[in-house]
């Protein structure tokens, strides 16, 4: 009885794979070509900061893959640390129609009336990372109001005063101006609003720059030799205020984020950071290419629609660290190779 | 009266009202200096512990050593803004060797003669093919920049490899509870006072700073000499990027593009060495980079925002050049040369 059961079960089941093989060969996916189709032969222009740090080479390479597959242009405009160059980059590119720019903005106020203007002109724009106070089509990258509410509640963790710590931080800013200072100190001061837990003895910015950062900090420690923690914006930058803390041998917890590259995870390994809030510039660079891709199949106008693609946070400490929890900017280069 | 006691006589006035000139400067400086150090220690915390005061001649030591190599060149008549992009490009060239996989000193030493190459070529143009200095030098960094962007490294910030701590030592370590990069600042300034005071060749620069056409008709190898002056500032460059390198454990080339190069300029005049050549010395560099010192480690324990940090800095020095002006007028000489 059983075996006879197992038997038709058997010749149930291989009658209908055979037939659903059947089905899938004479099944097209029609979406495909339109998709491919609106992608083939169009062009990007990518204007960074400056095309020499891990996060617009990162998102560069990965970018670069996806064009080359699909069959548009990806052409890059470095603005090599200056608004004003920057902003020519921009103009020069309207006047050439390319179907889509994306920039990466040095501050919230500087490409405003370019980026408009760009829109203006039936060119969809997509802001990475660092956004300009005008909203375009699409914005791709780091949530700092929420990285501003992690590191505060982190803070308030390992230095209040009801843990029996001293509740002194410190912050060290990027450029006042720049969307990751600006929104991380609103969601810090909106996080610590109302508690005397935590008190910020300084707040100072170093302009992105190590030394300067080392600097600040070195400063800081001396005048506030019971600092507890200290909460820096970028990485690459903070390898400065890490090289103090580590100067003054005191035990001081360094929260910083950053895109992920090595660096950061040696950064940890090295106790020079605590913990790493890493924004995975890897992951933003498919998260741009989603956003080309969208823009490009939509039919609707530059400035019809806005969407934000937040990248999603990962926390990297010394406890969870592992061999994967960083990506290698010359891995990835070499992979496009 | 003979007429060669007449010359004499006039000639140790003149030498004295220079010196009274220089004295000027240099004691404004001081005295803001002091005042500032004064007003700081009684209206802030922890300001006069010993612990601040190092930790302020050590935040300054990178500027206090570039200034030394601007003030030997600024003094032989010449400027020097290259300094900054020989620091941080020779330095890179080091670490993306030592990455490379060449052992540290090593790439040191072909970091060092990349530095000496590039300033004999930045002083032939100066000396022999006669392009003013400011354009040479500033044309010389931005080609060495483009260079170290272009063709050297592909990053900006390029890390030292792991496990260099002698080299870190440079950077982070203390001896006798002083730190090592206090110590290079201390020995780099008395090398630099011995050179100039008490060689020959220091002497030669100050005469050629002084008139060029006298020091060539005196037999002095002018055009040799200001090679020699730019090779010295690179050298000075080369060791402050040293220090840098160690204190971050990396080398930041974006710091081309920073103000750092006019701090440096501000720290040689401001203590009083003449841009005009032939005037000061290692003490006011000391002068200049301690006012500066006092005043960006005051603002940082104020917390005050980088804006106003810059307002506050800009506005000293033009008091003390408003200062200067109006105690050491413009004179006849002065007038002829320009200030450059």
């Amino acid at each position: 009885m059983t075996i006879m059961r197992k038997i038709t079960m058997t010749a149930i089941s291989s009658v209908m794979m055979a037939s659903s093989v059947f089905a899938a060969d004479g099944l097209v996916d029609q979406i495909r070509k339109p998709t491919f189709d609106a992608l083939n032969g169009k062009t990007v222009v990518f204007v960074p900061m400056s095309m020499s740090f891990d996060l617009p080479e990162g998102w560069a390479a990965v970018m670069q893959r996806e064009a080359d597959k699909h069959g548009y242009k990806l052409d890059i405009r470095d603005a090599n640390w200056s608004t004003d160059t920057g902003t020519r980059a921009i103009t020069q590119a309207i006047t050439e129609k390319p179907d889509i720019i994306i920039v990466q903005n040095f501050d919230v106020a500087s490409y405003a009336r370019t980026l408009k203007r760009a829109q203006d002109q039936g060119i969809k724009v997509i802001q990475v990372n660092m956004g300009s106070s005008y909203q375009t089509d699409a914005f791709v990258g780091a949530d700092w109001y929420g990285i501003g509410k992690h590191a505060a509640n982190r803070m308030l963790e390992v230095c209040g005063k009801s843990k029996g710590k001293s509740g002194k931080i410190a912050i060290v800013e990027g450029p006042a101006t720049a969307a990751a200072s600006v929104y991380q100190l609103n969601g810090i001061s909106e996080t610590l609003r109302g508690t005397d837990d935590i008190m910020i003895v300084s707040s100072q910015t170093a302009d992105w720059d190590q030394s300067k950062a080392r600097g600040i900090t070195q400063t800081v420690i001396q005048q506030h030799p019971d600092l507890c923690g200290i909460i820096g914006f970028w990485d690459v930058m903070d390898a400065g205020t890490g090289a103090a803390i580590l100067e003054s041998k005191k035990d001081i917890y360094l929260i910083t984020s950053g895109g992920g590259n090595k660096t950061a995870c040696q950064g940890i390994e090295n106790n020079v950071f605590s913990e790493v809030v890493s924004y995975d510039a890897k992951g933003q660079g498919r998260d741009i290419n989603s956003a080309i891709s969208i823009l490009l199949q939509s039919k609707s106008l530059a400035g019809d629609q806005k969407f934000a693609l937040y990248s999603p946070n990962k926390i990297i400490t010394k406890s969870n660290l592992t061999a994967d929890s960083c990506w290698d900017l010359d891995k990835l280069k070499e992979t496009n190779k | 009266m003979t007429d060669n006691t007449k010359i004499n006589m006039k000639l140790e006035t003149e030498v004295t009202s220079k010196q009274r000139f220089v004295i000027k400067q240099e004691l404004i400086v001081a005295l803001a200096a002091v005042g500032l150090f004064a007003v700081f220690s009684f209206t802030l915390n922890n300001f006069f512990s010993a612990g601040n005061l190092v930790t302020l001649v050590r935040n300054v030591s990178v500027l206090g050593m570039l200034s030394l190599g601007m003030a030997v060149v600024v003094i032989g008549r010449g400027v020097d803004l290259s300094l900054v992009a020989m620091m941080a490009v020779s330095l890179t060239v080091s670490i993306v060797l030592a990455n490379k996989g060449y052992s540290f000193p090593v790439a040191l030493l072909i970091g060092l003669i990349f530095v000496v190459l590039v300033a004999t070529i930045m002083g032939f143009l100066i000396a022999y093919i006669e392009i003013p200095a400011i354009f040479a030098t500033l044309a010389v960094s931005a080609i060495i920049y483009g260079l170290g962007r272009g063709v050297i490294a592909d990053l900006d910030v390029n890390n030292i490899p792991n496990d260099l701590d002698w080299f870190v030592f440079l950077g982070r370590g203390s001896i006798l509870s002083i730190p090592v990069s206090i110590w290079i600042f201390g020995f780099t300034a008395l090398f630099v006072y011995l050179f100039l005071q008490k060689t020959g060749l220091g002497r030669f620069i100050y005469a050629l700073g002084d008139n060029p056409e006298t020091a060539r008709i005196t037999g002095i190898p002018v055009r040799p000499m200001i090679i020699i002056q730019y090779i010295l500032s690179g050298l000075m460059a080369f060791l402050a990027g040293m220090v840098t390198a160690a204190s971050v454990a990396s080398m930041n080339m974006r710091i081309i593009n920073s103000t750092v190069i006019y701090d440096v300029l501000l720290v040689v005049i401001l203590g009083g060495i003449g841009l005009s050549g032939g005037r000061g010395g290692v003490r006011n560099v000391l002068v200049g980079t301690a006012l500066i010192g006092l005043l960006l480690n005051a603002m940082t324990i104020m917390d005050i925002s980088y804006t106003t940090q810059n307002l506050i800095k800009s506005a000293v020095l033009l008091l003390a050049l408003i200062i200067d002006a109006l105690l050491n007028p413009r004179d006849e000489q002065t007038a002829q040369q320009g200030d450059i």
